[in-house]
């Protein structure tokens, strides 16, 4: 069965439709990669899936988005609950005005995760350990998030999300505000994760779709065109349309 | 120099000339106030009540007088303010927020004078007596306003990326809200909540009314109570020189104590991350 199972959904901003009758299914332990020009509602797609959008006044989704086969866009859902289980790395990093530590410890605490303080320092080294961070911060955890680089505070955002045990992780171009080595370093992540979680990533490059990927995903004007394992994207797709922005010719 | 370059230097020393001048008005007043004030200055003067003229006496009586108002005036206005900002700013989007909004934007406008006489009909002579709880009620509605406009505007700066982020971890609102946002504009509301308590420290009309005014030390609540501005207006009113240096040099004491409260209260919630 797949880990997320999406039927028929449109997305509305006030009257404005920017997802229309998307259906796909999202098998566990695998990456998916969600390409398309801006504005084609890959990022409102992604977004749906923890229901963040309902921070957003006057929008409305349409359809169901079975998560191990819970509808999680029934109105009963308990959000808070939904959001533990699907995380979630924004496109800018965002990390709170605390210390290193208390970044990825505020994910624990509020959902009272931890048994102790001993077992609060355990989840906080190990999920910065699993996003590549640990030995860079370990000497400085006590020292203001701000202090570090863009790439850090993005795999810091990771291990925040990480810190809580989700299921799911979502990825809102996670690197494309960073340099090529800090992209590197985000990208062996995603790929080291996977036996773990299930990742949806948005991404512009193509390029980083291909390296990290099983399957991938490519959205226009708020339609799915196409939804194929990956290989078959970039070598063989089936729609014209996938090709022609595959190979620069649009978009 | 080409034209570009003129045009910047002109306007460069234009700008320093405008700060300079108001900071330098700002050097005057409170220079003035010192060469007039520190004569009169003593250990006996903060110490003492007002005595008749020619036998010395000092505002030690309105100081304290004044810091009682303040603090519960404070108390009750700067935690109000605060929830009522933090709530305009969150969920005070639709007609009641608007409406909220509206009256507190009137309040900040109406002189304080119109507070004094407020709190007076509606306490003092339904009490029938002049009170420090009616003269800090007075300072109170004065500052909420304050307080709530300077909170809301701060609070909504800070960026819908970090509560994104909270809530993406599974935190409910209110918690982003009181562990995520209120932390982050700490420093701000921190900065109106002085801008207040400063309006407040310095209004003599409303407590003319409530607090009235006492020429005694005083703790209790249900009681006249001194302050620095009306005691300051009682020296300045009079015909004596002596009275008049006296006026000074309560002034310079007002001035300072808001500066140490100020530098306090940045000290103390300036951000450590």
């Amino acid at each position: 069965m797949s880990k997320i199972s999406v039927t028929d959904l449109d997305f509305f901003y006030g009257k404005v439709q920017a997802l229309h009758n998307i259906s796909i299914e999202i098998p566990q332990n695998e990456v998916i990669a969600f390409i398309g020009p801006s504005g084609c509602g890959k990022s409102t797609f992604l977004r749906t899936l923890n229901r963040m959008n309902d921070t957003i006044p006057n929008t409305r989704a349409d359809g169901t988005i079975l998560i191990d086969g819970a509808n999680i866009n029934d109105p009963k859902t308990d959000v808070v609950a939904l959001r533990r289980k699907v995380g979630m790395v924004f496109q800018k990093s965002n990390p709170f005005p605390k210390s290193i530590f208390d970044n990825v410890a505020y994910g624990i605490q509020i959902n009272g995760i931890h048994s102790d303080k001993a077992d609060l320092a355990v989840r906080v080294e190990k999920a910065l350990t699993d996003a590549a961070l640990w030995n860079e911060v370990k000497d400085r955890l006590n020292t203001s998030a701000f202090g570090l680089s863009g790439g850090q505070q993005q795999r810091l955002c990771i291990a925040r999300a990480l810190a809580v045990q989700p299921e799911v992780i979502l990825m809102d171009e996670p690197a494309s505000a960073l340099d090529p080595m800090a992209t590197q370093k985000i990208e062996e992540l995603v790929v080291e994760l996977k036996s773990q979680y299930t990742i949806v990533i948005v991404t512009h490059n193509m390029q980083q779709a291909a390296r990290v990927s099983d399957k991938t995903a490519f959205f226009m004007l708020g339609k799915l065109v196409e939804y194929n394992p990956t290989d078959k994207m970039f070598t063989n797709p089936n729609e014209k349309l996938t090709e022609d922005y595959i190979t620069g010719r649009f978009g | 120099m080409d034209s570009r370059r003129i045009t910047n230097t002109v306007m460069t020393t234009l700008t320093a000339i405008c700060a300079l001048g108001v900071v330098g008005i700002l050097v005057l007043i409170i220079g003035y106030i010192a060469i007039q004030g520190i004569s009169s200055l003593s250990l006996a003067f903060l110490i003492e009540t007002p005595k008749p003229v020619g036998e010395g006496g000092g505002i030690g009586n309105a100081i304290v007088g004044s810091l009682i108002l303040l603090s519960l005036a404070a108390a009750v206005g700067i935690p109000l303010g605060i929830a009522i900002g933090t709530y305009l700013s969150e969920l005070g989007d639709g007609w009641f927020g608007t409406t909220v909004r509206f009256v507190a934007d009137s309040m900040i406008g109406i002189p304080s004078i119109v507070f004094g006489v407020f709190v007076y009909a509606l306490v003092v002579l339904k009490q029938g007596y002049f009170s420090t709880l009616a003269g800090s009620l007075a300072l109170a509605l004065i500052m909420i306003p304050i307080v709530t406009r300077t909170t809301e505007e701060i609070v909504r700066l800070v960026p819908k990326s970090m509560r994104e982020g909270a809530l993406a971890l599974g935190a409910p609102e209110w918690r982003v809200t009181w562990d995520i946002v209120l932390p982050a504009a700490r420093a701000g509301i921190a900065t109106g909540a002085m801008l207040a308590v400063a309006r407040v420290l310095g209004e003599t009309a409303p407590l003319l009314f409530t607090a009235f005014g006492s020429r005694f030390y005083n703790i209790y609540l249900d009681e006249p109570m001194a302050s620095m501005p009306v005691q300051i207006y009682n020296y300045a009113i009079s015909p004596f020189e002596e009275w008049h240096a006296k006026a000074w040099a309560a002034t310079l004491v007002l001035i300072t104590l808001i500066l140490v409260i100020n530098i306090v209260v940045r000290y103390t919630t300036r951000r450590n991350y």
